[in-house]
């Protein structure tokens, strides 16, 4: 697929548009239908677009797994801190009145931080699914090679892993 | 009236759909007719009045479930088993939905306006939701701030299932190559 | 007779959720088993949706009319969580299944029940050696 030219260009086009209009469904979630968990899904189809045009390795590069794993953590801990800093200032967990200067306003801002959060946990889980269920067949093959290696090398190994399944199972 | 033409069309070709995805054998063509049935369930959505959920089935049920479904089946072998009908299963199936057909006649009728759920805590979200938060979208303040807590919990959820398939399948552990590697042998051998 | 006409919806509903009840119990293949449970799901949130409807009714979206009748928000953002959840817990299926595959090479499972049946043989064959002579 990398190689033909119309879905390159045609995907060039979509993808900043895509996350666009995920951008778009997130803030405009108070307004009209949207909101943080469709936002997510939307953005996460365009680095799984650009993963497909362009390959797994080229998707890897663009969002690594390590910063992918840290906005998983943080848009739940996003969500939660929100709740905990409405406590601190004198109101029930996860009442927003007091957040702002106004009661309004206050849930202004409290619908966006969470609504923020759930947007940025659900984008990178989805991106976290689809790369380990594509990356798991380039996982299998480089398995498969180092078990080669492994069989090649003297058969001292192959006894110890035997005795080692015998010990576990009694 | 025209609300019943719609739906029932709508579930109808629902069913065709299931009843196609049920049949085939052919699991690639069983994954794109469950991405068809997710788009279907969309517009249905919509007829029902729930935007907010048609958004979200079309973005997850066709989009990213059938990717995920895809990914799986070039791992896996795409094809089915032939079966022919299983009478118990079949026997049980209807039964249940009798059981159900009998439940739901207690129900509210379909759309009612003094059913008790419309006349629960549904009106003081919608009547608040102008007055005390200043959204016009109904769903996202009921989400967000009236119901933060049952949100919470689901966004926990989806990170507990994204840190399971990360373990189950992330590399993180070794999988046991040596098992696979005989059982395979066998395989080709009965195909072969 | 009258209130059976006026639940119609729940009826279409109903049998729809059988189809993926019968799929998930009667077929073997696991994949197509994760199919049959995604069409039984849907169909439940169809369920819950359609509870949700006033007829001349709208979306959940404020105009500002007071006259203008809502539909019910509740079940909306029920389900509009619980498709997103949904997604995220058949991915852990599937990953199992993946799991399965590369562990017994099957994913149909009368196969993988003769497998680890025969394993199970095997490894009480294997303690029973075990045992005698030691």
């Amino acid at each position: 697929m990398q190689d033909d030219p119309v879905i390159r260009v045609v995907s060039k086009v979509m993808i900043p548009t895509v996350m666009l209009f995920a951008l778009y469904v997130q803030f405009h979630g108070d307004y009209g239908p949207g909101g943080g968990f469709q936002a997510g899904v939307i953005f996460a189809s365009a680095f799984v677009l650009n993963a497909m045009i362009f390959g797994l390795n080229r998707g890897r590069h663009v969002w690594p797994a390590n910063l992918n794993l840290l906005a998983i953590c943080a848009g739940v801990l996003l969500y939660g801190l929100t709740g905990i800093a409405s406590l601190f200032l004198g109101a029930n967990y996860l009442d927003y009145d007091v957040l702002g200067a106004t009661a309004k306003s206050g849930q202004h801002i409290g619908i966006l931080l969470v609504e923020f959060g759930v947007g940025l946990t659900v984008a990178s889980v989805m991106v976290a699914l689809f790369f380990t269920f594509a990356g798991r067949l380039t996982h299998i093959r480089l398995m498969s090679k180092m078990q080669a290696h492994e069989e090649a090398s003297p058969p001292a190994s192959k006894t110890k892993t035997k005795a080692k399944k015998a010990g576990g199972r009694s | 009236m025209s609300g019943f033409l719609v739906n029932a069309s709508l579930i109808s070709l629902l069913t065709l759909i299931a009843i196609l995805a049920l049949r085939l054998h052919r699991l690639f063509a069983v994954v794109m007719l469950s991405g068809a049935f997710s788009l279907v369930a969309a517009t249905l959505f919509v007829v029902l009045d729930a935007v907010d959920v048609a958004f979200t089935e079309a973005a997850v049920g066709a989009g990213i479930s059938s990717i995920l479904a895809l990914a799986t089946l070039s791992l896996v072998p795409a094809e089915e088993k032939p079966h022919s009908i299983a009478f118990v299963p079949a026997f049980l199936a209807l039964a249940t939905a009798l059981m159900l057909a009998v439940a739901v006649t207690d129900l509210p009728a379909f759309g009612d306006v003094n059913a008790p759920i419309h006349n629960h805590v549904a009106p003081e979200f919608i009547k608040g939701s102008a007055e005390d938060i200043g959204i016009p979208n109904v769903v996202t303040s009921v989400l967000a701030s009236y119901r933060g807590y049952d949100t919470l919990g689901e966004t926990v959820v989806i990170f507990t299932a994204a840190i399971a398939v990360l373990l189950v399948l992330g590399g993180y552990t070794r999988p046991h190559r040596r098992k696979i590697k005989s059982r395979k042998k066998g395989e080709d051998k009965n195909a072969g | 007779m009258s209130s059976l006409a006026g639940q119609w919806n729940y009826f279409l509903v109903i049998a729809l959720m059988m189809i993926g009840f019968y799929a998930v119990i009667a077929r073997g293949n696991m994949v197509k088993k994760m199919v049959g449970l995604t069409i039984f799901q849907t169909s439940v949130f169809m369920l819950y949706i359609s509870m949700g409807k006033v007829s001349n009714g709208t979306a959940p979206i404020l105009t500002g009319d007071p006259q203008t009748l809502y539909a019910n928000p509740l079940p909306h953002v029920l389900i509009l969580t619980a498709i997103v959840v949904g997604v995220a817990t058949t991915a852990v299926g599937y990953a199992l299944i993946i799991r399965v595959y590369e562990s017994y090479g099957t994913i149909e499972d009368d196969e993988l029940i003769k497998m680890i049946e025969a394993e199970d043989a095997e490894d009480s064959e294997d303690m029973n050696g075990e045992t005698q002579s030691a």
